[in-house]
C-alpha cells in the first residue's frame, strides 16, 4: 500500500540543517519536538512553502518535491490543507466567504465527504457564517480556518501547533473536534505539536525531531514508552499510552471502570460516560514497582506484568532509572531510583506488580 | 449657474474634472503595476525606478512640461511614434493635460499604493496559496482587496495633484481655452487682464469646493473601505 506521506528531505537554513525522512500512514501523525527543531520547517516543506535544497516528498503516491528529477509542485496545485498556529482568516472576508475560499479553486476535484453541512456541524461553526474573522474568539477562528482547510478538499491536512496561541479552556474545546477530523473524515493529518499531552491524546503515530534530525518513530504508545528516546533533550517524559473504554461507573465512589489491553483500571473523573472510548496515559513517575501483589495500600490500580528492559541511568547525578514492562503485551513504563532497581534485584524477564498512583484521562 | 459662471469658466470647471479624472484613472493600473514591483520586485535598477518614478516630485513642474514638450510633442521621439503609428497627439490637446497631471500626481499614487502593499501579511497570501489560489488569484482575491484603502488614498491624491496642477501643464500643451485651459490656468488668465479679479474668485471659490468635497470623498470611503477590511 502506498503510504499517506512519504519524506526524505534536506535543507539548510542558515547554520541549521533539517535532514529527516519518514513516512506516514493514515491516522494523525504527530511531529513532536522542543522549539526550533524543524517541526515547522518540515511541514512547510510538505505544504509547498519551502523548496528544500535537496530531497523528495511523496503524497498517496504522487511525487510533489523530486530535487534530481527537477519535480517541484507549487503549494497551490498540491491539494494539502493547512491549518496554521495563528488561524490567518482572510480579514476582509466574511467566515461564510472564508470557509469557500478554498471551496471554489477545488470545485473540479469532484465530490467527497467534505460537505459543506457536514463540516459545518462537525466543527460545530454552522451559526457564525455571516461573522468577520475579527469578531470571532481564538477558538472559534482556529475552527473556521480547519474548516476552511477541509472544503478545499485536500488529500492531507497539515497542522501547526493550531493549539498552541489558545488557552486551556479552548484547547479543550478544539481537541474534541480534532478527534473527530482523525476518526470520522479519514483524511491523513500530519500534526506539529510540542506538547506531550496532546500528542498522546490524538496521535496515531509519532515522530521525534531534535535538531533537524528525526530520531524516532512509529505507533505513539511505542515511541512514547520507549526508554532510548526519553533519554533524547526534549522528548516527552516516558509513559503508556492506553485505549481504554469506561466499562462501568460507581455512582457513590465516583469511579469509573477502565477496561484496557493490560487490565482495569480505575479513575475518579467526573464526566465519563459508560461504553465512551478513550486514551490514558501513564507518566513513568507516577508507577512503583513491587516484587509481591500488594495489599492494605491507598493505591487502586496495580497491574501484573514483566520487566523486558531496563533504561540507562539518567539525570545529572544518575539518580533514576527507567524500566520498561510488559503487561499483557502493553507496555507500562516505570521510574525508579538507582538504588531501588539494585535493592529489588530487578532485571529483565523478572515479574513484577506495577502500583500506578496516577492516571491521567485527556478526555472531555 | 450657467449665469452666475461664464460658459468659457463652465467649460475650464468641466475640463479640469474631465483632465484630472482621466490622469487618475489611467494611470491606476500602471500605479499599482509599479508599486507592486517596488514593493514586492527584487531586481536590478529597482533603485534605479524608483528614482524615475520621483522625479516629477523633486523637479521644477516645468522642467517635468519641458521634458514632456520634448518627449511627447509631435517632433518628440514618443509623440512621433504614437502619432505615426496610433494616429495619437498629445501637445496641445486636453489628453496632454492629463499625461502631464497623471505624471505629476503619479509619484503620490505610486507611494500610497506601495505602502500598502508593503504592509499586506505575507502569511495570509501563503494561506490562499495553499487552499488553491494561484499566484494571480492570490493578487486579485487576497492582496490588492487588502491594500485597498491604499489605492483609494493613491487615488484621491492623484486626482487633487491633478486638479491643481499648473507648470508642467502650462509648459507642454499652452493654455489653449476649451482645449488645455484647466481651472489653475483660467484662474492665471484672469489675474493677468485688467478687470478679472472677480471670475479668479469665483473659480477660485469652485476650486475650493471641489477639493473639499473631494476630501469629504475620501474620508466617507476610506471609512467604508476600513470598516470592510478590520484587521485582525
Amino acid at each position: 500500500m502506498t503510504p499517506a506521506l512519504d519524506i526524505a528531505v534536506e535543507h539548510r537554513l542558515g547554520n541549521f540543517l533539517l535532514d529527516a525522512r519518514f513516512t506516514a500512514d493514515g491516522g494523525l501523525t504527530a511531529l513532536f519536538g522542543r522549539s526550533g527543531s524543524g517541526k515547522t520547517s518540515l511541514v512547510n516543506v510538505i505544504g509547498g512553502l519551502i523548496r528544500p535544497t535537496r530531497g523528495r516528498v511523496v503524497v498517496a503516491g504522487e511525487t510533489l518535491v523530486n530535487t534530481d528529477r527537477g519535480i517541484f509542485v507549487p503549494k497551490h496545485r498540491r491539494r494539502i490543507g493547512y491549518v496554521f498556529q495563528e488561524a490567518r482568516l482572510f480579514p476582509h472576508l466574511t467566515v461564510r466567504q472564508n470557509l469557500l475560499f478554498g471551496r471554489w479553486f477545488a470545485r473540479h476535484h469532484g465530490h467527497d465527504g467534505t460537505e459543506i453541512a457536514n463540516v459545518l456541524e462537525l466543527l460545530g461553526i454552522g451559526h457564525l457564517l455571516e461573522r468577520r474573522p475579527a469578531g470571532l474568539s481564538g477558538g472559534e477562528k482556529q475552527r473556521v480556518a480547519i474548516g476552511r482547510a477541509l472544503l478545499a478538499r485536500p488529500r492531507l491536512l497539515l497542522m501547526d501547533e493550531p493549539l498552541a496561541s489558545l488557552d486551556e479552556a479552548r484547547k479543550a474545546e478544539i481537541l474534541p473536534y480534532i478527534e473527530r477530523l482523525r476518526d470520522e473524515m479519514g483524511l491523513p493529518i500530519v500534526y506539529v505539536s510540542h506538547s506531550a499531552t496532546e500528542v498522546a491524546r490524538l496521535a496515531t503515530n509519532l515522530v521525534i525531531l531534535d535538531q533537524g534530525a528525526v530520531k524516532a518513530s512509529g505507533p505513539t504508545a511505542e515511541v512514547m514508552s520507549r526508554l532510548d528516546v526519553a533519554m533524547l533533550p526534549g522528548a516527552p517524559e516516558a509513559s503508556a499510552v492506553l485505549d481504554a473504554e469506561v466499562t462501568a461507573l460507581d455512582p457513590v465512589h465516583h469511579l469509573a471502570t477502565l477496561s484496557t489491553q493490560a487490565g482495569r483500571l480505575f479513575v475518579s473523573r467526573p464526566g465519563l460516560r459508560a461504553g465512551a472510548r478513550l486514551r490514558v496515559r501513564i507518566l513513568a513517575s507516577d508507577v512503583l514497582l513491587s516484587l509481591k501483589p500488594l495489599e492494605g495500600i491507598s493505591a487502586l490500580n496495580v497491574l501484573h506484568g514483566t520487566i523486558v528492559e531496563i533504561g540507562m541511568e539518567r539525570g545529572t547525578d544518575g539518580a533514576a532509572i527507567d524500566l520498561r514492562i510488559d503487561c499483557n503485551g502493553v507496555m507500562l513504563v516505570a521510574r525508579l531510583t538507582t538504588k531501588s532497581v539494585a535493592q529489588l534485584g530487578l532485571k529483565p524477564g523478572s515479574p513484577i506488580y506495577a502500583v500506578i498512583k496516577s492516571v491521567s484521562v485527556d478526555a472531555p | 449657474m450657467s449665469d452666475w459662471l461664464s460658459p468659457e469658466e463652465w467649460t475650464a470647471v468641466r475640463l479640469s474634472l474631465l483632465v484630472a479624472t482621466t490622469a487618475t484613472i489611467a494611470s491606476l493600473p500602471i500605479g499599482i503595476a509599479i508599486a507592486f514591483l517596488l514593493a514586492r520586485g527584487r531586481f536590478w535598477g529597482k533603485s534605479l525606478l524608483d528614482a524615475l518614478v520621483h522625479l516629477p516630485l523633486i523637479m521644477p513642474p516645468v522642467v517635468t512640461g519641458y521634458l514632456l514638450l520634448i518627449g511627447f510633442g509631435r517632433r518628440g521621439p514618443i509623440g512621433q511614434f504614437l502619432y505615426d503609428w496610433f494616429g495619437i497627439v498629445l501637445s496641445f490637446r486636453w489628453t496632454g493635460a492629463a499625461l502631464a497631471a497623471a505624471v505629476m500626481g503619479f509619484p503620490l499614487m505610486v507611494r500610497a499604493i506601495r505602502l500598502s502593499i508593503e504592509a499586506v501579511d505575507r502569511k495570509l497570501e501563503d494561506a490562499a496559496g495553499t487552499l488553491g489560489a494561484s499566484p494571480l488569484w492570490v493578487f486579485l482575491a487576497v492582496t490588492l482587496p487588502l491594500c485597498l484603502p491604499g489605492i483609494v488614498v493613491g487615488m484621491i491624491l492623484s486626482f487633487a495633484k491633478a486638479m491643481g496642477e499648473f507648470g508642467a501643464t502650462i509648459t507642454f500643451v499652452s493654455n489653449i481655452p476649451g482645449e488645455t485651459q484647466t481651472l489653475p490656468s483660467a484662474i492665471y488668465t484672469f489675474t493677468q487682464v485688467p478687470g478679472g479679479e472677480a471670475g479668479a474668485m469665483r473659480l477660485t471659490l469652485i476650486s475650493i469646493a471641489i477639493s473639499v468635497i473631494a476630501l469629504f470623498a475620501s474620508e466617507a470611503m476610506a471609512r467604508f473601505v476600513g470598516r470592510r477590511i478590520a484587521i485582525e
